[in-house]
Formats: structure tokens, sequence, C-alpha cells
């Protein structure tokens, strides 16, 4: 046969067209495997299923030691959606004590959910009873697709401090954004210590990696469990509190509304702080959590608002201690200063009335006997008759005003919980505002001398001034936590802050205050083998009767402790303030309340001054 | 004729090069098929009740085989031609029948232990007949119509026993014997149409969401294609360059007045606007036929108006013509339809293993995706999955290299035969390996729909396997006595 040539060229065509495949299969290989990461991710997608272990939450112990709050395991049923198959659904919701539209509704919700992915575990239900879990677990290999996962809940030894410990609660959306630790179903420290404290409690989460194939079904761990991350427990928590002291004091707030805060001067530790009325911890555990939630925010008495650390009340004479180291540093008084006092204070048709005591007074006999008129004409003295040195009411006016947020008001402390508040310390802009520049004086504004007027403290801001004067000068921040385990405390919960008044003041102050409970108005804190300064406090208030308050320290010469107690619409300091913050006191530095005191005691524990709020429980 | 044909003689003149790609193929095969087949529990590659264990008592019959058909005299290949062939499409007539119903294919005959898919076995003989058509006495593919006929005839008898198998994906392969055909004379004009109606059809069901000059640009690709091959033809097919030339100064003016028009806003409709165009221009082949009597353009204007209506059908036949389920494996090929559970999870998973093989893969029986069973068919069809996820884009390539050595080297061949005897066959078994590659590298890597059909030498399964040998050893029987034929 001739050779066709021209044919024979074909050959080049069909090998061309071949070669092209296989350039066109090498570029789309090229792109597969080389260009795309993204296939590598899918494929571990596919194939190992990482397992979150949870670490178990960090402790709480008290001061001496007492273990206040610690982990119970619970159960959430979880499943990924692409490995489910067919299943007895009936059976499945028989299982879980569950109706089918409760089933139903939950998938549909957890479809909606931001999170949802058909790849990843998906929480269907939280907290399985223990009769729940051990049903489920039995049948469990029925359900492909579906596994248990265990959490940590909280559970209480005591039901005292409930404001200092918080509690935790399921991760919200917003949670999940702010940090990426959180994922969907994750449990999150919730007010309190569990809140602030929430990064050194949880602990880091661990990770086991199983293989999974084309069905679903588990085929073993990766690598034999060697790239496993071990979950690491969170570090425990050792308190300041002395749970036996909160729980003490929260039984002499029960039926009153108010907050006590218990300081050790020298470390700025809190002993207690009591927030009343309180709730339970236990009952914002486990499912039932949201409902009891929801009754609390809708008690009107508001027993998740902090009021030792939220409330913002007006100081009354418990203001006077400081006003008396003002004026003193300010060179307007010397200990020797006498002002008088006629039933009050009486200048330019302005009277602020005062009780019958001798006249005309230093400032050691005036806080014994808490005159109002004394203080007055102190601030009078400052802002009017003191032109020269400050230039104008408004500059001594900020003078006065500086060295209150020295000593701690108007400003947030900086206590290591949540949602601190930081009261209100008027500066002169704002009286400048409301009567014009330069159209007030201290005849105007003279109520805010006795702790009244536009003065509003926290019960923890006043506790913090007692502790400063018991120290003499300075204190530490107020904090709630004394050990983190494996941790140093954070600097700022260590060091010194020194209010803008010399040292030397103090004294005059503090024997003043100790005149007032061995001569004065706060004689029932008056103990026969403990040395107690303090000071009363009687506040007007627009809401009803007075609010009852008190702060003292004891022991006089080394302080222990330095308390504030503020009881709203309770009348007049000497009335619960003394008692309640003398039997803390007691109880703390002795142990227990000496029978002569009994009475007192039992008193506290049964009256009740929320009558005499205005609010209607229910 | 230095040497008579002698065992000797035989292995002297044996095309090693050949044997030696085979034995590297196949040698790959039972490694992917182990790693493939590789469980957690971890079996030997002898264990006769794995799927390496089965595949390599395959290949060790596989080499008997191989030997026996090369110790055959060559010319009884030719003798035989015929009577193989139709010995061979009885069979096939008679397993349609007696051969069980495996996921609603009637192609497996069930002999004892084993069992075997004919199909694979017509192949060669539809080559051997092929062969044996085109070296008769002076024949000549375009010497008489009667012989399209004839060749056709052979092809397409197996094509629609195995269709009525039900083994669509086998049956697709014959279609490959058009590159023999084009070969033997056929006019590339064919097989450009038979590639042009293949890319019309995907461009146009795939470019459809954006639009050019008024069309959608699947529709406005073709246009401009159907232009080019007008001016293509006349150039080269007509010989009448002056037409071309006419053919370009027409197109191309038309296409800058339509770009200019949109410029300055006015949107003239596209499909309309070119279609016209193209008509006037196969009017023109009209007015240049009666000028210069040249018969080609007529081929032309046949071929716009063909290609034209071709267009507007793609549609109708994909719509309507098409089962629900081929429309989605074609969607999902052509990445129209992303529906990585239902259709597309198969391509899906096979894209993931490949893709996630990297550039050097993840090592030897450390995918996790066919381990764990991601990938279906992963022994069978879906080989290249475990190579592209283990051995990387390396790997993957070097098979497609491997592979592509033997075809050109198959075509070398085919190109020495003295006789057309050889030569037919040869090119057959080349067309057969070029389509079986692009088929099913293609699926796995997403550029064909998923048609399933074995990679030559790697699937695991005694038939394919042995189909391929015997096509390659009786191609290696023939050119080694290549010497011995006599030139007619």
């Amino acid at each position: 046969m001739r050779k066709d040539y021209k044919l024979e060229k074909r050959k080049y065509i069909i090998g061309g067209f071949v070669v092209l495949i296989a350039l066109i299969y090498v570029f789309r290989l090229y792109s597969l495997q080389i260009n795309d990461e993204r296939y590598k991710e899918s494929a571990d997608n596919n194939a190992f299923l990482k397992k979150t272990i949870y670490p178990s939450r960090g402790l709480i112990k008290d001061r001496n030691g007492e273990l206040v709050v610690y982990n119970q395991p619970a159960y959430d049923v979880m499943m990924i959606p692409r490995d489910v198959q067919p299943f007895d659904t009936v059976d499945f919701c028989n299982t879980l004590n569950i109706t089918r539209e409760q089933f139903d509704n939950r998938l549909i919700d957890m479809r909606r959910s931001p999170g949802y992915s058909t790849y990843t575990p998906q929480v269907l239900m939280t907290q399985l009873s223990a009769a729940d879990y051990g049903r489920l677990q039995e049948k469990l290999y029925r359900y492909p697709g579906f596994f248990i996962q265990k959490r940590i809940l909280r559970q209480y030894n005591y039901t005292a401090a409930a404001n200092v410990l918080g509690n935790i609660r399921e991760v919200s959306q917003a949670d999940i954004e702010r940090d990426s630790y959180y994922f969907r179903g994750d449990y999150i420290g919730d007010l309190g210590v569990e809140r602030s404290y929430d990064e050194y409690l949880r602990g880091i989460k661990g990770q086991e990696i199983l293989i999974r194939d084309a069905h679903g079904r588990i085929q073993g761990r990766y690598a034999d469990g060697t790239k496993d991350i071990p979950a690491q427990s969170g570090r425990n928590l050792k308190l300041s509190l002395d749970i036996n002291l909160q729980a003490y004091a929260e039984s002499l707030m029960v039926n009153k509304i108010g907050a006590v805060v218990a300081i050790e001067p020298k470390t700025g530790e809190i002993l207690a702080m009591v927030s009343s009325p309180t709730y339970d911890p236990t009952t914002l555990i486990g499912r039932a959590r949201g409902q009891n939630y929801a009754a609390l925010n809708a008690d009107p008495l508001h027993p998740l608002f902090d009021r030792a650390l939220m409330g913002a009340y007006p100081p009354g004479s418990t203001f006077k201690p400081g006003q008396g180291l003002i004026l003193l540093q300010e060179d307007i008084i010397t200990p020797q200063t006498a002002y008088p006092c006629y039933h009050g204070f009486i200048s330019g048709g302005l009277k602020v009335g005062c009780h019958g005591h001798g006249s005309p007074l230093p400032l050691k006999p005036a806080l014994q006997t808490s005159c109002n008129a004394y203080f007055c004409w102190g601030l009078k003295a400052m802002l009017d008759n003191h032109k020269k040195k400050y230039g104008s009411v408004a500059n001594a006016f900020e003078t006065w005003k500086l060295h209150l947020v020295s000593m701690g008001y108007g400003y947030r402390l900086g206590v290591d919980l949540p949602s601190e508040g930081r009261g209100f310390i008027p500066n002169a802009k704002f009286y400048n505002k409301i009567y014009g520049e330069n159209r007030w004086s201290a005849n105007t504004i003279i109520s805010i001398a006795i702790g009244q007027g536009e003065i509003l403290a926290t019960p923890l801001q006043i506790a913090n001034v007692c502790a400063t004067i018991a120290n003499r000068g300075w204190f530490i921040t107020p904090h709630v936590v004394k050990e983190i385990e494996d941790t140093v405390m954070p600097a700022e919960l260590l060091e010194k802050r020194y209010p803008t008044i010399d040292k030397a003041h103090y004294d005059v102050v503090a024997e003043g205050m100790r005149m007032a409970v061995t001569g004065g108005t706060c004689r029932l804190a008056n103990l026969p083998d403990i040395e107690v300064a303090g000071k009363t406090g009687t506040a007007q208030n627009p809401h009803g009767k007075d609010h009852s308050a008190f702060i003292g320290f004891a022991p006089y010469d080394d302080p222990k402790i330095a308390v504030c107690v503020y009881v709203e619409n309770a009348g007049f300091g000497a009335t619960y303030g003394v008692p309640i913050g003398s039997l803390v006191i007691e109880k703390y530095l002795n142990g227990k309340i000496s029978p002569a005191r009994q009475y007192l005691e039992e008193r506290m524990l049964n009256s009740n001054t929320i009558i005499y709020s205005g609010v209607k429980k229910h | 004729m230095e040497s008579r044909n002698t065992k000797e003689s035989i292995f002297k003149h044996l095309d090693w090069s050949v044997i030696v790609l085979y034995l590297l193929l196949v040698a790959a095969g039972v490694v992917s098929i182990y790693a493939a087949s590789y469980d957690f529990d971890n079996a030997s590659v002898f264990d006769f009740e794995e799927f390496s264990g089965k595949q390599i008592r395959w290949i060790g019959l596989s080499f008997f085989l191989g030997l026996v058909l090369l110790l055959v005299d060559s010319r009884m290949y030719e003798t035989y031609a015929y009577p193989i062939y139709f010995g061979v499409l009885a069979l096939l007539l008679v397993t349609i029948f007696i051969a069980p119903n495996i996921k609603g294919s009637h192609s497996w005959l069930v002999l004892g232990p084993m069992s075997l898919q004919p199909a694979e076995f017509g192949k060669f003989a539809t080559a051997l007949a092929l062969a044996k058509l085109f070296s008769g006495y002076n024949f000549a593919l375009n010497a008489a119509k009667i012989n399209y006929v004839k060749a056709g005839a052979i092809i397409v008898a197996p094509i629609l026993l195995i269709l009525a198998q039900n083994e669509t994906g086998s049956a697709l392969v014959y279609l490959s014997l058009a590159f023999v055909l084009y070969r033997e004379g056929m006019s590339g004009l064919v097989l450009y149409a038979f590639v042009f109606a293949i890319v019309a059809f995907v461009v146009t069901v795939k470019f459809t969401a954006t639009a050019i000059l008024g069309a959608t640009t699947g529709q406005f690709v073709i246009l401009m294609l159907i232009e080019l091959t007008m001016i293509a033809m006349a150039a080269f097919h007509s010989k009448h360059p002056n037409a071309a030339r006419m053919l370009g100064l027409w197109f191309g003016a038309t296409l800058l007045i339509d770009v200019l028009l949109s410029l300055v806003g006015v949107h003239v409709p596209g499909l309309p606007y070119f279609i016209t165009v193209i008509i006037i221009g196969a009017g023109y082949c009209v007015y240049e036929y009666l000028k210069t009597r040249i018969i080609k353009l007529w081929f032309i204007v046949a071929g716009a108006l063909v290609a034209i209506l071709f267009m507007f059908s793609v549609n109708y036949v994909f719509n309507s013509a098409l089962q629900p389920h081929q429309q989605m494996r074609i969607k999902v090929a052509l990445g129209i339809e992303d529906d990585p559970l239902k259709a597309g999870y198969n391509v899906n998973q096979a894209k993931i293993a490949i893709g996630s093989g990297g550039f050097s893969g993840k090592g030897f029986l450390e995918g996790t995706q066919t381990k764990l069973k991601y990938v279906p068919e992963q022994h069978t069809d879906f080989i290249f999955c475990t190579i592209g996820e283990e051995e990387g884009f390396v790997g993957s390539v070097a098979v497609i290299v491997l592979f592509l050595i033997l075809i050109l080297r198959v075509i070398a061949i085919a190109e020495r035969q003295p006789s057309a005897f050889g030569r037919v066959y040869a090119y057959c078994v080349a067309s057969y390996l070029i389509l079986h590659l692009c088929i099913n590298i293609g699926m796995v890597i997403g550029l064909c729909p998923v048609i399933g059909i074995p990679l030559p030498f790697f699937s695991y399964g005694g038939s394919s396997l042995w189909g391929f040998t015997v096509l390659l050893f009786i191609l290696l029987r023939i050119d080694a006595s290549r010497r011995n034929v006599r030139n007619y």
C-alpha cells in the first residue's frame, strides 16, 4: 500500500489533542492541589471529629479555706446534623422525656442559631437529669450522630454571698463574638467573681481528635491520641470573704433593704459584702435558671441589684469624719476650733437643724454628737470666707471635691467585681449649671456638708473611707479575691493608696469617732472588750423614712475590721446601723455575741424594715 | 525479512518500552488499590480476600494471557478477526438476557467464583474487525460511501448491544473510534463538528448568567465561534482566500458597529443581530458559489445554519430529552449546580480527596478521604483519588504523564506498521486509551460528568485489566512481526 503522507500528518492532530488534554488536566490538578487550600480543610473536617474536652471550673473557697462553690457534672445532648441517620424519633423523645413538638422546635431553634453548621456538634438539649442521662446513654448506639457532652455546673455549700459569687449561664451570641474561647452551648460566669475572674476560673479547653468515616462512625483516635490536647482545670480562687461572717451579716439584714460591707483595713480585703434582699444562688443552677432568673429580675425589691456596689445613697452623717479631715487639711479649722450650734446652723435665713448638745464645740465632740452645725460652719468657712486662699467659691469647692475624690468618692474604686457604681460628687460646673456662675455660695449648697443634698456614695465607698480612717491615712482598693491559684494577684489590688490628707489629721477624727462610741451617738457599739470607733448616719431621702447608716472600725489601735451598714428607710443610724454594725464587728473579732448583747442580735434578726420602704412585695 | 517467526525473534522485536509502561501502570494500580481498600484492621497486600490481593491474582492471569497472545501467530488475528468479532457480539447479546441485574445493569457474566464483563472484550474484537475492514485490498475509506456504512456498522453494533445492557459508559468508549476514522481519511470537519457540538453544548448550558452585547455569554461565544469557523473554512477548506477576506471584513465590521453602538448607549438585541449577520455571510457564500462554482462553499452555508439550529436546540435537548438525574450530573460537572450532598457528593468528595493531597500528597496509606470511605467506588472508577490524595500533585501528574507516553508510543507504533491492519488496530488501542483517560480522570477532577468507566490498568477488576491487556498484547504481537508482513 502506498503510504498516504497527507493522512499520516493527522497523527500530529491526534497526538496534539492528547497532549492538550493532558495539559488541561495537569493545570486543573495544579489549581486543585496546589492553588487551593480549602480542600485540605474540607478533608480534615470530614475525617477529624474534634471533640472539646471541658476543663473543670476552678473551685471557690473563702478566706479560711471553707469550700464555697464546687462543680457538679451535667450532660448535654449534642448532635452532628450531617451524621444523623433516620432514627426512631418517638423512642428518642420518650427517652429524653420530651414531646415530639419540643423536639421539633428545638431542631428549628438550632438551625436558626447563627453558629449552625451540619458539620459541627450542635447542642440539642442541655443539662440532662441523671436519670435521663442514664437511659439515653444505654440507647445511644441506636442514634448515630448524637452524643453526650459532659459539662460542668456549679453547686454551692452555702446559700450566702450570691451577689459576690455570681453564677454561670450559657454564653450569648455577643459573648461568642467578643471572645473566641467560647462556642455555642458553653458556660460563662455571670455576675460576681464568676464573671470578673471568669478567665481564671474557666481553665483551658482540651481537644480530643477522633477519626470519623463517611458514615459518621468513629474509627478510633487520631494518631493514637498523641495529638489530643488535655484540658487544663480552671484556677481555684480563695476569697477574702469570711463566709460565716457573710452568712451572719445576711441574716441580720433579713427583711431589710440595704447593704453591709466589712473590710479588713490593712489589706483592703472585703470580709463580708451583703446586699439585701439577696437570693439563694442554688436557684440559678441548671435548667431552672432561666425561669428563676426572670422571677428575680421581676422582683420589685430587685434582689439582683447589688446595693453594696451599685446603690447610690446619701451618706448622711457618715460623711462627717471625711469633712473633718478636709477642714483640717485645708487649715480651715484646728482641732481646737469651735463652732456654735443653736440647735442647728442658722445663717442668712437658712436653718439646718441639730439636736441638743453643748455649744460651741470643737471637732471631736462635734463628731461625737454628730453636730450638723459644726460641719455647716466648716464648709461655709472654706467656701465663703477664704476667697483670698482659693480666689473664688468655685475654686474652693473644687479643692473640697478633689479631697473627696482622693478618698474614693465619686468614682469607681476598682473593686474586682463587675458593675461597680460610682456614686456622685458634684463639681463646681454642676452648680454653675444649676444656679449660674458665681450665683451660688456655701449657703446655697450647705446640705452637702452633712452628706445630704447631691452627694451620693456606694456603701463600698463609705466603708472604704472608714477603712482609710482606721489605717490613719491610706487604703488598699477593696477586693473580694485574696488568692488566685498559681497566679500573682494584680498589683493594683495590693498597693496602698493615699488620699490627699496628711496622716496627722486622722488621729483627731478617729478619736472623735471613738468618743461617738464611748459617749455619743454610737453607744450601742460600745463593746466591753473591744475598742470600737464609729459614726452614725441618718440620711434624709425622698423615698420615705430616713436611711439608717453606720460606719465603724475596731479594735481602735489595731483595726482588723471596718464596717459600713446602710439600711434603707429604717430611721436613725443608732436604731439599725449601729446594732448591725457592732454585731458584725463583735462576731468577727470574738467569734460570738456576748450574752449581754444577744437581745440586740435577736431584735435585728427579727425586725422588718421593708414595710417602711413603700415597696409592696408581690 | 531478517528473521523468521520464532519465539526468539518475537521477544527480540517486542516493543519493550510499552511492556515497561504496562508493568509500571499495573504495579502502580495494585499499590493504589491496596491503599484505596486499606482498612484500619491492616490487611496484607497478598491477602486474596482483599481487593489488592484479588487484583494481584488478576494480574498474574493477565501476564499469562499476555504471554499466550504473544505466542499466537500474528496472522491468526487478521484471519480470525471477523469470527472473533461476531463471537463477542453474540456473547454481548447473550449477556443481555442471562446476566443478573447488578445496579440496573445486565453486563456481568458470572462464571463460578468470578464475574466478567464481556463489554470489555468487545473493545479488542471491534478493533480487530475494524482493522480487518481497512486491510482489505486497496481499501480506502473515502473511496466509496459504503465504506463509511461498513465501518459505522462495525462500531455501532457493540454500542447498541452494550446500551441494551444498560452500560452507557462502556458504550460511549466506542465513539472514540472516530479518531481512527479521522486518521484513515474521514474529513476533519466531522471531528471538528463533533468537538464543536460538545463545546457549544457546554458553553451554552453553562454561561447563561452573564451577557455580552445583548446575548448571553454562552450564545455570544458560540456565535463568534461560528463566524471564525466560517472564515477558516473559506480559507482552508474551500481554498477561497478572497471569500475568507470578505467574510472577515463583514464580521469584523458588524462586530465593531455593535460595540460602538453599545458604547454610545444603543443596545441592539445580540442574538437576532448576529444571526442576521451570519445568515448574510452565508448568503454571500452562495453568491460566491454562483460566481466561482466552488462546491465546498456550500459546506460553510450548511455548517453555519446547522450550528445556529444546534445552538437553539441545546436548551430543548437539555431540558426535555435528558432525564433529571442526567441533567443534574451534567450541571454538577459543569459547575452550574452546587449540590455537595446529592448528585455532587461523589465529585465533591473526589475533589476534596485530590485537592487535599497538595504538592507531595499525604503519604502512602495516610489519605483520610479514601481510608474513611468518603470517596465512593474508590478502588474502581475513582481510583485516581487515592493517587491524588496520597501522592499529591507529583503522583497525579506522573500517572498522567505515564499514560501520555503510552498513548503517544502507541500512535508511533501505529504509524510504523506496514499494513493497514496493524495501523488501524493500533489507532483503535490509542483511541480507547484516550477516551478512558479523558473521561475517567476528567470526572474525578470535576471536568467531565460522572460516567462510570475505569482507569485502564489502575481500576480494580479483572475484566477491565484483561480487556486492556488483550488489546495491548495483540498490538505488541502484531508490531513484533511487522517486518514479516508483505506490503500489498
